[in-house]
C-alpha cells in the first residue's frame, strides 16, 4: 500500500522541520518528503490541507489492563484507544493479574498488541515479584523478550534499600527504572490531595509530601547508582524543583506530567464527590497547576503521559473512598495538550512533539523516528483547528471514567500511520 | 432525575446533605421549629398526626444506637411509617452496590431517607438515585448537620444568641464529622470558634471549617469559653496513635474538676456522646452543673421532628395535638 499525505504541515524539530510538505509512505517508511509531489495511480491520497503531521505520539504510561482486569479494558480495545488518541506507540504498566514480572507475560501483551493491530506496545515489567516490593523480578529475561522498562507503577517501592538493588540491578540493561513515587507511611488511605479540600470533604489527605520525599530518594539512589530514574506522574512544585535540580547536578532524571495534573486541580472536586475527579496521585492545587505548566516550559518536564486507568462504571459510580484511582486519557491527551498548552500560548507545536514524540522515544529507547525519507513511518496527523466536545460515546476505550467528558477541546488527531500501517483514519480507528 | 422543590416556602429546601446548604435564616427556622416540637415532647401523649401517611427509610449503613434512636423516635412522633435499612443483615454485606440498594428502596416509594454511612459523600448519592428528601445523619468525616443543629438548638437554649459568643471544640478535630458540620453553622451564626488540639489531631486547613483561633492549649483557651465543647476519644482509632497514651490524654486535653476553676461560671459543656469517662472528661464535670450533654439528646428529638416536619412539607404552621 502507498500513501501520498498531501498539504500537511510537517512539524519535527529533530531534523528542523517545520513547513509545508507532501509526504509518501510505502513499505513501512517514509518514501519521499517534498513541498509538492504528484500523485500516482497506485497511491491512496490523503488530502489533509490545515492538518499538522508529526513523528507519531507515544504514551510512555499506559494501563491495559490486560490480563487479568479485561472488563475495565482489553489489549484490543486500549491499543484502538490510543490509534483514536494519534498514538503509535504506548508502553503498558505492570500491574496486570498476572503481574507482568516475567518473560511469558511480556510475551503475551506483545503478541496480542501485534494481533490487534492498533499501535507498537512496549510492555513495562515490573521491577519487583508480583509488585510486592520484596525481591527483583526476572529483568533480564524479559529485557530479551520486549521489556522497554521497568516499573512497579501502582504502589512506590518501600523500601530504599530494595529500591536500589532494582536500580544497581537495572542498570546493566541500559533501561529506565519508572518510579511511583509514593510513601505509604505518609500517605496512608489518602483520597484527595492534602489541604483545604481534604478538610471540607472529610477526606484523608494525600500529602504532597508523600510522593516528594520518594523523588528525592530516587534522584539519590540514580546519582549513587548510575541508573536512569523517570519519574511518574509529578504533581507537586516541590517535587518539580527536585527534578531541576538533579538535572543540574547531571542526575540522569527524567519526569512525566499528565493532562489532568496541567489542566485539573483539586478544587474542582466539590460535595459532588465525582470519582472521576479521583486518581493517584491526586490533582493538587492550582499553584501547583501553574508550577508544572512552568516546568513543561523550561524542560524540567520530559514528557506528558496520560496514566490512562480505565475503570468500569459500576466501581467508580459509589462511594468516593471506595472507588478505584484513575481515569482514562489516551483518547484525549493530544486535544488537552493542544488546547491548554499549544493554544493557550504556553509552548508552540515544536515542544510538543519534544513532550509527546521525541522525548518518550529516548526513555523507553525506541528507534527515534522522524519525517525525513527512509525512516520508520510512524506518523500522528492531527487538525490543529479542530473544535470538538469529549463524548463517552466517542471513545474507543472500554471504560469510560473520563473527567473530560464535556470538554470543549481545540484539535483532533484525523490520521495515524503506525509502521507505515493506516491504524487512523479520517478520525476513525482502522479495523 | 426530577428533583421536586419543596413548596414550603419557610423552608425552601428538599436535602439536608450538608450545613453549608442552610442560611443562618433557614437554621434559625429549623430551631424556632424545634422549640415548637419540644412542647409536644414534653406531653403524656407525645405525638401529632402532622405526616401520617409518609414514609421515612432510616438507611443506616454504619452502626448508630442514639442517632437512629433519635431520628426514629421524631418520626413516629411526626406518625410518619418507618422502614429501616442496613446493619449487620442488609443487602449492602452481602455485596449490592449502594446505588442498587437505593433504587431498590427507592421504588417501594419511600417520601424521606436518613441517611448514615462511614463514607464521606453517601447523601448526595443517594440524592441522585431517588426523588425522595434526604437527610445526611453523618457522613463518613464529612458532616453530620442535625448533629450540628441540636447542638446550636441546646447552646441557643442557654446562651440565648450565637453573636460574639466563644466556643471552644476539644479534641480529635480531624476524624470528627461533627466539627465539619458545627464549625461552619456556628461561624454563620456570628460565633467565634476556637479548636483546641494536638497537630495530630488538627485537619491541614482548619480555617475552611470556619474556625477562628487553632491552639493546642486548653487551659489558656479554657477561661475565655463560653461554650466547651468536648469530643469523643475514639478508642477504636488508637492504633493510630495521635497522641501517646490516653493517661496523656487526659492530662493534657481532660475536661477535669481541677480545670473547673479556670471556666467561666455560666459555661456550659457539650458533648455529642457517647462519653468516654476518664478521658476527654470526668464523671464529676460530665454530671455537673456546666453539663448539657442530657439536654443534647432531648434536642436531638426536637430538632429532628422540625427538620423532617418542614422538608416533608408539612400541611401548615399549625402543630395540632
Amino acid at each position: 500500500m502507498k500513501y501520498l499525505l498531501k498539504g500537511v504541515r510537517a512539524v519535527d524539530p529533530a531534523i528542523g522541520l517545520d513547513v509545508q510538505r507532501d509526504i509518501v509512505i510505502e513499505d513501512g517508511v517514509i518514501a519521499q518528503v517534498e513541498a509538492s509531489i504528484a500523485p500516482t495511480e497506485d497511491m491512496i491520497v490523503l488530502e489533509r490541507e490545515g492538518c499538522v503531521a508529526i513523528p507519531g505520539l507515544v504514551d510512555v504510561h499506559v494501563h491495559l489492563r490486560d490480563p487479568g482486569f479485561e472488563y475495565k479494558e482489553a489489549i484490543e480495545t486500549g491499543t484502538a484507544a490510543a490509534a483514536h488518541g494519534g498514538f503509535t506507540d504506548i508502553c503498558s504498566m505492570a500491574n496486570t493479574n498476572p503481574v507482568t514480572d516475567e518473560a511469558a507475560i511480556i510475551d503475551y501483551v506483545i503478541d496480542k498488541a501485534n494481533e490487534a493491530g492498533h499501535c507498537t506496545v512496549h510492555p513495562a515489567g515490573a521491577c519487583t515479584k508480583g509488585l510486592a516490593g520484596e525481591s527483583l523480578a526476572e529483568m533480564g529475561d524479559m529485557v530479551a523478550h520486549g521489556a522497554a522498562a521497568f516499573t512497579d507503577d501502582g504502589r512506590g517501592i518501600q523500601d530504599a534499600g530494595m529500591m536500589r538493588r532494582v536500580m544497581d540491578y537495572a542498570k546493566m540493561f541500559d533501561k529506565v527504572i519508572m518510579s511511583h513515587c509514593q510513601d505509604d507511611g505518609l500517605v496512608g488511605k489518602g483520597q484527595v490531595n492534602e489541604g483545604p479540600v481534604s478538610t471540607k470533604l472529610g477526606l484523608a489527605g494525600w500529602p504532597a509530601a508523600g510522593e516528594e520525599v520518594q523523588i528525592q530518594r530516587d534522584i539519590v539512589l540514580s546519582e549513587l547508582t548510575g541508573c536512569p530514574i523517570h519519574i511518574q506522574h509529578l504533581t507537586t512544585a516541590h517535587g518539580l524543583d527536585l527534578v531541576r535540580d538533579g538535572k543540574a547536578r547531571g542526575v540522569a532524571v527524567t519526569c512525566e506530567a499528565t493532562p489532568h495534573h496541567l489542566v485539573l486541580c483539586d478544587e474542582d472536586i466539590t460535595t459532588t464527590y465525582d470519582t472521576n475527579l479521583k486518581m493517584n496521585p491526586p490533582l493538587r492545587s492550582k499553584a501547583d497547576n501553574a508550577a508544572l505548566i512552568e516546568a513543561v516550559k523550561d524542560g524540567t518536564v520530559d514528557v506528558i503521559a496520560t496514566d490512562h486507568a480505565p475503570h468500569a462504571a459500576f466501581e467508580k459510580e459509589r462511594e468516593f473512598e471506595l472507588a478505584p484511582f484513575g481515569i482514562t486519557g489516551l483518547e484525549t491527551s493530544l486535544g488537552i495538550v493542544n488546547t491548554y498548552l499549544v493554544e493557550a500560548g504556553h509552548i508552540d507545536l515544536n515542544r510538543m512533539v519534544e513532550l509527546m514524540c521525541i522525548n518518550p522515544r529516548k526513555i523507553l529507547r525506541i528507534e527515534q523516528v522522524t519525517l525525513e525519507p527512509g525512516s520508520t513511518a510512524d506518523i500522528t496527523v492531527f487538525d490543529p483547528a479542530a473544535k470538538w466536545t469529549v463524548e463517552a460515546d466517542g471513545m474507543y476505550s472500554k471504560s469510560q471514567n473520563s473527567p473530560f467528558i464535556g470538554f470543549e477541546l481545540i484539535g483532533k488527531p484525523t490520521d495515524v500511520f503506525c509502521k507505515g500501517k493506516l491504524t487512523l483514519e479520517d478520525g476513525v480507528v482502522t479495523a | 432525575m426530577n428533583r421536586a422543590a419543596n413548596k414550603n416556602k419557610v423552608f425552601d429546601h428538599k436535602d439536608l446533605l450538608s450545613i453549608d446548604e442552610l442560611s443562618a435564616e433557614d437554621i434559625m427556622t429549623v430551631l424556632n421549629y424545634a422549640k415548637m416540637f419540644e412542647e409536644v415532647n414534653e406531653r403524656t401523649i407525645k405525638k401529632v398526626p402532622a405526616l401520617r401517611g409518609k414514609t421515612v427509610c432510616n438507611l443506616f449503613l454504619e452502626p448508630s444506637t442514639r442517632t437512629r434512636g433519635s431520628f426514629e423516635l421524631a418520626e413516629k412522633r411526626l406518625s410518619c411509617d418507618t422502614v429501616n435499612a442496613g446493619g449487620s443483615a442488609s443487602s449492602t454485606v452481602k455485596g449490592e452496590s449502594l446505588v442498587d440498594t437505593i433504587k431498590t428502596l427507592d421504588s417501594m416509594k419511600v417520601d424521606m431517607f436518613i441517611v448514615r454511612h462511614k463514607y464521606a459523600g453517601t447523601p448526595y448519592i443517594v440524592s441522585q438515585h431517588t426523588n425522595a428528601a434526604v437527610i445526611d445523619a453523618g457522613d463518613g468525616k464529612h458532616q453530620h448537620p442535625t448533629q450540628a443543629l441540636l447542638d446550636l438548638y441546646t447552646i441557643w437554649k442557654k446562651k440565648g444568641s450565637f453573636d460574639g459568643l466563644k466556643v471552644g471544640i476539644v479534641g480529635d478535630i480531624v476524624h470528627s464529622r461533627v466539627c465539619g458540620s458545627l464549625v461552619p453553622a456556628l461561624a454563620k451564626l456570628g460565633a467565634e470558634v476556637t479548636l483546641i488540639a494536638p497537630a495530630t489531631m488538627l485537619p491541614a486547613c482548619p480555617e475552611v471549617l470556619g474556625a477562628a483561633h487553632v491552639t493546642a492549649n486548653l487551659d489558656e483557651a479554657l477561661p475565655d469559653l463560653d461554650v466547651v465543647y468536648m469530643l469523643r476519644i475514639q478508642m477504636e482509632r488508637l492504633e493510630e496513635a495521635p497522641f501517646p497514651s490516653l493517661r496523656e490524654y487526659h492530662l493534657l486535653y481532660g475536661l477535669t474538676k481541677e480545670r473547673e476553676p479556670l471556666m467561666k461560671q455560666d459555661a456550659i459543656i457539650c458533648h455529642p456522646g457517647p462519653i468516654n469517662r476518664g478521658v476527654e472528661l470526668d464523671s464529676y464535670m460530665a454530671d455537673g452543673s456546666h453539663s448539657v450533654i442530657t439536654d443534647q439528646v432531648f434536642s436531638g428529638v426536637c430538632v429532628r421532628m422540625a427538620l423532617i416536619y418542614l422538608l416533608l412539607g408539612g400541611a401548615n404552621d399549625e402543630i395540632s395535638a
